[in-house]
């Protein structure tokens, strides 16, 4: 708030300064203001006793007004001037608070925005007035409508406020006393000074609400609460000096009096000098012009950065590695730093939401919470700008559809109160976002019908799906299972817009519901869209890129091979885990059959004739597109490569295919693919989308299904890991494996890389090309050797038989057959010996449920197959607010492992919350943390942990657990 | 090479009303075709192109010139004239249109001339009409005739039609 008002400054004591400036600042700042007052009246509407709330909305309603006086905006200023006046009378608990009231003064700020926006357009003020509001709020203000105290702010209020207020002024500085003032607060009649009219009954003159603005507590407020109004002996805070000297000036410089106004601006600064203390002098408004600029120069230089590294990495012994591994770094730092300053919450995306809400709940009648979790959850700006919509949209359709009317949710055993829940947080380079309602859940009989009526499903095809792949059907064009449509929704557009709007910045959107018990929307979607992971393939000499998002999976394709490409007709299909994928040729895609006219084209590679030969040896990228899964043949894959999303000329906007060009660290420019677009051309002719038949996504509590790997070395056993301990998958010439102290390295990015074996007896090929799983955490890598990767497939992951051997973690039956599951650890310890301490595991004998509470995705995969081995029953969640959702939903566990440090809530404040809730009050919870030094233990067992291990030390965690549960017994 | 700007000094690259005015020269198909010289940005021989599926025939793909994307069009298509012959070596002329590079590529790139407003005239009727399209008018030279491209028209033109 302290910004707000700093920052309007300026456009008071600049009166150089052009118009145009002045009027675009005002605007940026104005639209700000109104947003939080939106907010905030719907905060305060709950809470109607909440005085800081109000003092807060009074003081933003009164810098717009003020703001508007001066630059000669009757219009806005008198809307502005009748809100404040009925806010005024809040404050003052002559009226009581309404609803009518609230939704008064919001119709009024939409007037203001309509204006605003207006004025932003053709930089005037609209033709018209605003009577009828005006009159409205007056006659609120004069009691007329709500019944409130009689009106009687005019007594002798003003007087002592203003006195009150503005003495400590006068003593801190002794500026010259504004000579307008004295025409108030005398007998029945008034005229207005600066309205220039005489005052309705009711209202209060804009002296006035200048005196009741001073006296309200200045922004600062919660760090230095002083009760300004009241006793009056009480030095002022700074903050409230400031805005006394700042509403001067305005004043001043609104009445014709210039010289007093060049000496109040001068006041003004030393105040604000006084007071712009921590904030205001530590943030600069930089225009986003400014910072796309920026993005775009890191981006060449990343660009330029990746071109070096390739000339170098060629070249033995360069004098350049030294100095350009540093280039590295730098350029990596600073391009994280860039791209940071283009991060923004995503709460400023959501500031408009708890508004519609409440309009929602009064226009349908129902009684709706708006929870929202992780609004500091960071994302671009970019594609903050571009989810806003399909955002808002979304939690209207939960509140129109998802929820039910009071009197069927009383009916089901339900609260009145629907709840709807925005929670946002990151995952692996994504943001997520969920909003779940626990209303009644899709009507899947109505989609069912739906679908067959407008032909999108059979009755067969529908038998066939299960309820999640019927529910997604709501993301098709003109679908709309409303049966009456309102205002706010149902008009069979909605659903569709917000999946392609999703996809158009290459998210994924998804619905999962629980009849009777809600329904759950996912949306993922990327960190940022200028830089992204993409997987080079080539297609008929050409080379492209596909963004690594939509991506699932590899697969090889050739005649001689399990995987063989078949044709239905001439429709070219994969039998993929008994399943049929459909595929589309990119040559096909791309129409790529004659040459490219200007006659250098790369494409015109002698082996071109050899290339178009089909089924040769091709590979199959497999591609997600919302639900629809297919194949696009290529005949080569490249690596993956970070690569700098640029937009395609004008000219070439129009193929949908592309989404953008870039250029690849050896200077060579390659047009991106679209998956969507692609899709798209195949999705309504060749290919029925539905026919690839996305596989049922399992609910969220229930058994988890984990991705694994299931590869081949050493032996015949198939060996499997989760998918999600590994970083990448690479393929090197084994001619690059070097030997250095007796072991395996390999250069890798730039860095030296173990490389491990299965066993001992286990081989590296002798030439060609070797596989590798390769693994990371923060700062390092390993590669584990492979003989072949064979299938990657979702399964649930329980080990039935332990083993003895190293670096086998267990048995389990996997897509049918054993399989061997990989104690990864074991071969991070391989290859670097510090990496754990080794220890061996202890086993509880009757599985015991834990609760793992860690916001790092690689301790989370780590740990949890590394209890599951010893025997514990895992349930992983990322944060402390998903932990207490689990104590919500009345969920049990034996003990509970939490991480200390954790974004948001942390370990230490998680504990006292369970351990001040008798649910969870006596299970015991086993503190992990990076750091272990004696205060943090001593803390950690105030607060209630039982134990406090390190978390690198997989050893103690598990003997801690057996003995923490010995101890414990059976206590829960 | 480079037609800088600055080198061009400050006369005007309004063909018509001034007096003199400098061009780029360049040849495409046999004919001569001039550029106002502040219009073009680079003048470099092309060497990695990366060709551009379901592009229209005239662009020609897309390169890489100092970390900028350049979208080149082949002006022997762009105006009508036979495919370069396979091998033949084209030039690039960088000029922009509306804030995005493009190059236009051409047979060969001649000097710079500066032609006086009297030696210049109105397209001649039976002009074939894709020169007709993007010509701004005619400059008599001494030994042969310049036609004087207009950039806009020749990429506007290019995008219009796709949206037809």
């Amino acid at each position: 708030m302290l910004s707000a008002i700093c920052n309007a400054r300026p456009t008071h004591n600049t009166g150089v300064a052009n118009m145009d400036d002045l009027l675009s600042e005002f605007l940026t700042e104005t639209n700000e203001n109104l947003d939080t007052v939106d907010a905030e009246l719907v905060r305060f509407e709950k809470d109607p006793t909440d005085k800081a709330v109000l003092d807060n909305i009074f003081r933003l309603v009164h810098t717009v007004k003020g703001t508007c006086g001066f630059l000669g905006l009757p219009r806005l200023e008198s809307v502005a001037h009748a809100s404040e006046n009925v806010l005024g009378k809040f404050r003052d608990g002559e009226l009581k608070v309404s609803t009518q009231a609230v939704s008064l003064i919001l119709k009024s700020i939409d007037a203001i925005k309509i204006i605003l926006a207006e004025l932003e357009a053709n930089e005037a003020e609209p033709e018209g007035d605003d009577k009828e509001l005006i009159d409205k709020l007056n006659e609120v203000a004069s009691g007329k409508i709500v019944d409130a105290a009689p009106a009687r702010a005019e007594e002798h209020k003003p007087e002592t406020v203003k006195s009150e207020a503005k003495a400590p002024v006068a003593e801190s500085k002794p500026a010259p006393q504004p000579e307008t003032s004295g025409t108030f607060a005398d007998g029945e009649k008034k005229i207005d000074p600066v309205l220039n009219r005489e005052l309705l009954p009711g209202e209060v003159s804009m002296e006035e609400l200048e005196a009741a603005f001073n006296a309200a507590p200045g922004p600062d407020e919660d760090k230095a609460p002083a009760p300004v109004a009241e006793s009056p002996a009480e030095p002022v805070p700074a903050v409230a000096v400031t805005a006394v000297a700042d509403d001067h000036s305005d004043e001043e410089e609104a009445a014709p009096s210039p010289p007093k106004a060049g000496k109040q601006a001068q006041n003004t600064d030393t105040a604000a000098k006084n007071s712009d203390t921590s904030i205001a002098n530590q943030s600069v408004r930089v225009t986003v012009d400014l910072l796309e600029d920026l993005m775009t120069m890191v981006s060449e230089l990343v660009l330029t950065r990746n071109q070096l590294m390739q000339i170098v990495r060629d070249q033995e012994d360069s004098k350049f590695k030294v100095p350009l591994q540093r280039l590295n770094l730098v350029t990596t730092e600073l391009q994280e730093g860039v791209m940071k300053t283009r991060m923004q919450p995503i709460g400023n995306a959501w500031q408009k939401l708890p508004r519609i809400v409440r309009d929602l709940s009064h226009e349908l009648g129902k009684k709706i919470e708006l929870k929202m979790l992780g609004a500091d959850t960071e994302l671009d700006r970019q594609v903050l700008e571009m989810i806003k919509d399909p955002l808002t949209h979304m939690i209207r359709n939960s509140a129109d559809h998802g929820l039910e009317q009071p009197k069927k949710r009383l009916a089901a055993g339900k609260p009145e109160l629907g709840t709807i829940k925005l929670n946002a947080y990151h995952e692996g380079g994504h943001v997520i976002i969920q909003i779940s309602d626990d209303g009644a859940g899709l009507n899947i009989e109505r989609i069912k019908q739906k679908a067959i009526a407008s032909g999108l499903a059979t009755e067969a095809d529908l038998e066939e799906m299960s309820d999640q792949q019927i529910g997604n059907f709501i993301f098709k064009a003109g679908f709309s299972t409303a049966e009456t449509i309102t205002s706010v929704s149902g008009r069979g557009v909605g659903m569709d817009v917000v999946r392609s709007n999703i996809e158009k910045i290459g998210g994924t959107v998804d619905v999962r519901t629980n009849p009777g018990k809600g329904s759950v929307f996912t949306v993922k979607i990327p960190l940022t869209l200028a830089i992204v992971s993409a997987l080079v393939v080539e297609s008929y000499g050409e080379r492209f890129a596909i963004p690594q998002i939509s991506v699932i999976e590899l697969v090889r394709a050739s005649d001689n091979s399990e995987h063989k490409i078949e044709e239905l007709k001439s429709s070219p299909v994969l039998r993929l885990r008994d399943q049929l994928l459909p595929l589309v040729y990119l040559s096909d895609v791309l129409r790529m059959k004659r040459k490219s006219p200007a006659g250098l084209s790369a494409n015109e590679t002698p082996e071109m004739g050899a290339q178009t030969q089909r089924g040769k040896d091709d590979y199959v990228v497999v591609t997600q597109v919302g639900d629809f899964r297919f194949g696009i043949v290529v005949e080569r894959v490249f690596d993956t490569e970070e690569i700098v999303v640029k937009p395609v000329a004008p000219i070439l906007r129009h193929i949908s295919v592309f989404s953008g060009n870039t250029i690849l660290g050896d200077g060579s420019v390659i047009m991106i693919l679209d998956p969507n677009g692609i899709a798209n051309m195949y999705g309504n002719g060749a290919i029925d989308p539905d026919e690839a038949g996305a596989e049922a996504v399992s609910s969220e509590f229930a058994e988890e299904k984990t991705s694994l790997l299931i590869f081949k070395a050493g032996d015949d056993t198939p060996k499997a890991v989760p998918l999600s301990l590994i970083a990448r998958l690479e393929e090197l010439d084994v001619s690059c494996v070097e030997s250095s102290n007796g072991r395996d390295v390999i250069q890798y990015r730039g860095q030296l890389m173990p490389l491990v074996r299965m066993s001992d007896t286990h081989q590296l090929r002798t030439e060609g090309r070797q596989q590798m799983l390769v693994f990371a955490d923060e700062t390092r890598t390993m590669g584990l050797a492979v003989d072949s990767i064979v299938d990657i497939v979702e399964d649930s992951l329980k080990i039935e038989l332990t083993s003895d051997i190293t670096g086998v973690a267990g048995t389990a039956v996997i897509a049918g057959r054993a399989t061997e599951i990989i104690d990864v650890s074991h071969y991070l310890v391989a290859a670097f010996p510090d990496w754990f301490e080794e220890s061996r595991k202890s086993r509880v004998k009757r599985p015991r449920s834990v609760l793992l509470i860690d916001d790092s995705p690689f301790f989370r995969n780590m740990l949890a197959p590394v209890l599951g081995t010893a025997g514990y029953k895992v349930t992983a969640v990322e944060n402390a607010d998903q932990a207490l959702a689990l104590r919500e939903g009345g969920a049990l566990f034996d003990v509970i492992v939490s991480d200390i440090q954790m974004p948001g809530m942390s370990g230490f404040e998680l504990a006292s919350m369970i351990k001040a809730d008798q649910r969870w009050q006596k299970t015991p919870i086993v503190a992990i943390s990076a750091h272990g030094t004696p205060e943090d233990f001593e803390r950690g067992r105030s607060v209630g942990f039982s134990d406090y291990v390190v978390k690198m030390d997989r050893g103690a965690l598990l003997r801690s657990l057996s003995e923490t549960l010995s101890v414990y017994g059976e206590a829960v | 090479m480079s037609g800088n700007p600055s080198q061009a000094g400050d006369k005007t690259a309004a063909p018509a009303k001034s007096s003199a005015a400098d061009y780029v020269t360049m040849i495409v198909g046999g004919q001569l075709f001039g550029i106002p010289v502040l219009e073009v940005h680079d003048v470099f021989v092309p060497s990695k192109l990366a060709y551009v599926p379901m592009a229209p025939p005239e662009v020609a793909g897309v390169l890489n010139l100092r970390g900028r994307i350049v979208t080149a069009i082949d002006l022997r298509l762009r105006l009508g004239y036979e495919p370069r012959e396979p091998g033949a070596q084209p030039m690039a002329v960088v000029i922009e249109y509306q804030g995005e590079p493009y190059s236009l590529l051409v047979d060969g790139v001649g000097e710079v001339l500066s032609l006086e407003d009297s030696a210049f005239e109105r397209n001649p009727s039976n002009l074939d009409p894709k020169l007709r399209d993007t010509s701004e008018g005619i400059f008599r030279l001494d030994e042969k005739l310049m036609v004087v491209i207009q950039l806009d028209k020749v990429i506007q033109l290019l995008t219009g039609a796709m949206a037809a």
